[in-house]
């Protein structure tokens, strides 16, 4: 039984964290297109930009409602605590999702389609803004009382650490965005990408480079977790592989090819998100709350994950139909019914 | 003022704002989705391109309804989080569990097929792309079921007990099939599927007045009127049976849904309330209009009630619902609603019958026509309606005779609450107002009928051509 009690919230761990990887890998590129939308020159161009999302966005977007909704059925302490510490960054993020969800569809029938590309735009960018914040202050760990529950103050969540986290994370998606955006288009448009591509890997590179170093400096019981056998051989081996990555990666982008930029991207994303893990576990705030105090009750962890458990092949399924119907290239001149 | 600076008062204006603005775009898509089914299977039998056509019109105000309902939903989900973390917490277990269902098992499966059902076309074959509409329709209609399974479960909690503050669920198919499920999932579907046969209906009725499309537009009329035909009285009876698992289980809601302050003993017969003015302070109505003894048919189809109904001054004032004008009158507006559309149906069945709603003498039905005009609306005033009543009714309970409202609430500084709230009455407001304008767009530019039917050659190749971008047809001194 004592084994169950903590196999089960591990088990949800690792759900949780397949979906956060799976909405931040899928809208990810979603939002790094909006941003980089707003650098977009012409009229023709985010058109095209938004056609090449048309057919996707909403499914992209369901993963955040289906993590949030496993957050809030496996970890009901978590969701309580997480999102009331978070109140501004997660409305930021709302009303961003909000903006660019309608210009989808404002913009195809508005004859003011300046309007719209920025409220796509901005709206994708405030969204990652908000979601950048949000990671980086749980994190940085939430105050809370003896109970678990939010202790802190409306403005605890912003210092230089959540910015330089959420600014790297606005990279990050900025350059999955472009890395799809190769793999979608084709002529000038492709090439632009090409080169947004090879700064964001940059500047991503050099903010989780920062974000490495900032973590375990400025919280001890992380360094004490990192720095001890066996977790430091996993931890060198992060960084080993990062650098492999990012080298195969640039490689890549400079012999323009298609497909491989977005495969390394995502391969770069999913290293992230094992060190990512490994850090936050056992908690779900770290240091402060570990997933067996947030953890519902068993039954409701066995409920769950029997119902969605058997669902997830099936949903990631018919995620990749998706895709597969709308595969190749985005092209314009067409008439669009 | 005082509610300003009160975070109770704040988090629930917002939740009911934000859910009442929600609630008007679903309906659509969940009710026009088992419309869409029905018009592409009759294009799959009878490859009449009109019924193709209709698939293409509708779809576009279908996907409009889909985007905003979608941008709309996210903070409702959030919200528990944000403004209602105690209460999250304490019914994560179940309530939780059930949202997680619906985003993967319903919501997923409508937006993951989606894109095929707008954008498929050419893409895959008509049997596929059937396919996708029917699991389009199938989602949108479990997410009825689990969303109405998590709030029916708040209004009677099934299925466990609270144990330090938290509801331990013991068994957790009760809960899901707890005391109100089964018929609030009926009147629910019953409602957007009626809301949005009238709102097609009314469309079309807008282009026959028109003399746009008649002959074309009078098909998606009759298709709509065939069904409304088995909706519209069903749904009254579900109304109905709704109304008794009020009685039975929620009698404070149900108090003040007849604005009902003395209690009625059994036995006896007692008067329904037809009109009134609630008078909280003092407990009483001030002023009331009456149907003498009509309490006991409404109820039990007889004179005299044979259990008692109690009255509002039962409780103490904070154990009932407060607001009860409100409820009443809600309460009133609905069940209208429901009476006339059975009536503008029956009206419809009866020229029909007669051979006026024929193509060519539809157009003259000038009366008609504006009557379904006026009544597209009307479904959505009367969900809204029968959303207030609920759950303003269940008050102050947020989790019935289980959590308090007050108790439910983050703690979060009011100051917060008002400025996300103002933000969402700006955004929304500038949403439906320009959802309209869009609408009211799309509506006017009217079907393309010069679109090439998929399949028509008799062969089908799956088309590897790309994704197509909008162009820009506007002329081109507009295009600046």
């Amino acid at each position: 039984m004592d084994a169950l009690l903590h196999f089960l919230p591990q088990v949800w761990f690792v759900i949780l964290g397949l979906f956060l990887f799976l909405y931040v890998m899928l809208d990810g590129f979603d939002l790094g297109v909006g941003i980089l939308s707003l650098t977009s020159s012409d009229e023709e161009r985010r058109g095209l930009l938004m056609t090449s999302l048309g057919n996707i966005w909403d499914a992209n977007e369901t993963w955040l409602v289906v993590m949030a909704g496993a957050l809030f059925g496996a970890f009901p302490l978590a969701y309580n605590t997480i999102l009331t510490a978070l109140y501004i960054p997660i409305f930021m993020m709302i009303f961003g999702l909000v903006f660019r969800a309608v210009a989808f569809e404002f913009r195809e029938h508005s004859t003011n389609k300046l309007f719209w590309n920025y409220a796509f735009g901005l709206g994708s960018f405030l969204a990652a803004l908000g979601q950048g914040f949000a990671l980086g202050s749980t994190i940085e760990g939430i105050t809370v009382d003896a109970a678990g529950h939010f202790a802190g103050t409306t403005w605890d969540w912003l210092d230089w650490r959540s910015i330089l986290v959420a600014l790297t994370l606005i990279q990050g998606y900025v350059l999955i965005g472009s890395t799809y955006l190769i793999l979608k288009t084709e002529g000038e448009l492709q090439k632009t990408h090409y080169r947004t591509a090879k700064i964001a890997t940059i500047t991503t590179f050099i903010g989780a480079v920062l974000i490495t170093i900032v973590t375990p400096v400025f919280y001890e019981t992380t360094r004490v977790r990192l720095f001890s056998a066996p977790m430091i051989y996993i931890f060198a081996a992060i960084p080993v592989l990062g650098l492999l990555l990012v080298y195969l990666l640039i490689r890549s982008i400079d012999k323009q090819e298609e497909v491989t930029p977005f495969v390394w991207t995502i391969l770069l994303f999913f290293l992230s998100f094992i060190g990512l893990g490994l850090i936050i576990f056992p908690y779900v705030i770290p240091t402060q709350i570990t997933i067996y105090q947030a953890a519902a009750s068993p039954s409701a962890l066995v409920f769950m994950l029997t119902f969605i458990g058997v669902l997830i092949p099936i949903m990631i399924f018919y995620n990749i139909y998706n895709y597969v119907v709308f595969r190749g290239k985005v092209v314009t001149g067409a008439e669009y019914k | 003022m005082d509610i300003f600076s009160n975070t109770v008062a704040l988090s629930r204006m917002q939740f009911a704002f934000t859910a009442i603005f929600h609630m008007l775009w679903p309906v659509l898509t969940t009710g026009m989705s088992i419309y869409l089914v029905i018009i592409e299977g009759l294009w799959l039998k009878t490859r009449d391109p009109d019924y193709y056509h209709h698939i293409r019109f509708w779809s576009k105000l279908y996907i409009l309804n889909f985007g905003i309902g979608v941008a709309t939903g996210l903070p409702l989900e959030f919200q528990f989080g944000t403004n209602w973390g105690p209460l999250s917490e304490a019914v994560g277990d179940f309530f939780g569990s059930v949202l997680g269902f619906e985003a993967s098992m319903a919501f997923m499966l409508e937006a993951g097929f989606l894109g095929i059902m707008i954008f498929g076309w050419g893409r895959v074959a008509p049997p596929i792309h059937y396919i996708a509409t029917i699991m389009v329709a199938f989602g949108a209609n479990l997410s009825i079921f689990w969303i109405l399974s998590a709030n029916s479960w708040l209004q009677t909690p099934a299925g466990g007990a609270m144990v330090n503050g938290k509801f331990v669920v013991s068994d957790y198919f009760q809960a899901i099939l707890n005391p109100f499920m089964v018929k609030s999932v009926a009147h629910m579907f019953l409602a957007t599927l009626e809301t949005s046969l009238f709102m097609i209906g009314g469309i079309s009725a807008w282009y026959i007045l028109k003399d746009r499309h008649t002959a074309f537009f009078s098909r998606s009329l009759k298709i709509i009127l065939a069904t409304t035909i088995a909706v519209a009285p069903i749904q009254i009876y579900a109304g109905h049976l709704s109304a008794e698992q009020v009685a039975y289980y929620q009698p404070t809601k149900l108090a003040a849904m007849e604005s009902k302050w003395e209690s009625s003993p059994a036995g006896q017969p007692a008067d329904w309330s037809l009109l009134a003015i609630p008078d909280e302070a003092n407990n009483r109505n001030s002023w009331e209009l009456t149907i003498p003894n009509g309490l006991g048919y409404i109820l039990e189809f007889r004179k005299n009630l044979s259990v008692p109904v109690p009255g509002l001054n039962e409780w103490e004032r904070q154990d009932r619902p407060k607001m009860v004008g409100l409820i009443y009158y809600s309460f009133r507006v609905m069940i209208a609603i429901g009476f006339f559309l059975a009536a503008v149906m029956l009206w419809n069945v009866i020229e029909w019958y007669r051979g006026n709603l024929s193509p060519d003498k539809i157009g003259a039905q000038k009366w008609l026509m504006r009557l379904w005009m006026f009544s597209a609306p009307l479904g959505y005033i009367a969900i809204e309606a029968g959303w207030v009543v609920r759950c303003v009714g269940r008050q102050p309970w947020v989790l019935y005779d289980r959590i308090r409202t007050v108790d439910g609430v983050s703690n979060v500084p009011p100051n917060n609450v008002l400025t996300s709230l103002i933000f969402f009455m700006v955004v929304y407001s500038i949403l439906f107002v320009t959802t309209l304008y869009f609408g009211s767009r799309i509506i006017g530019e009217g079907p393309n009928l010069e679109l090439p039917i998929p399949g028509n050659d008799g062969l089908f190749v799956i088309n590897p051509e790309p994704a197509e971008s909008v162009p820009d047809r506007r002329p081109i001194e507009a295009q600046q």
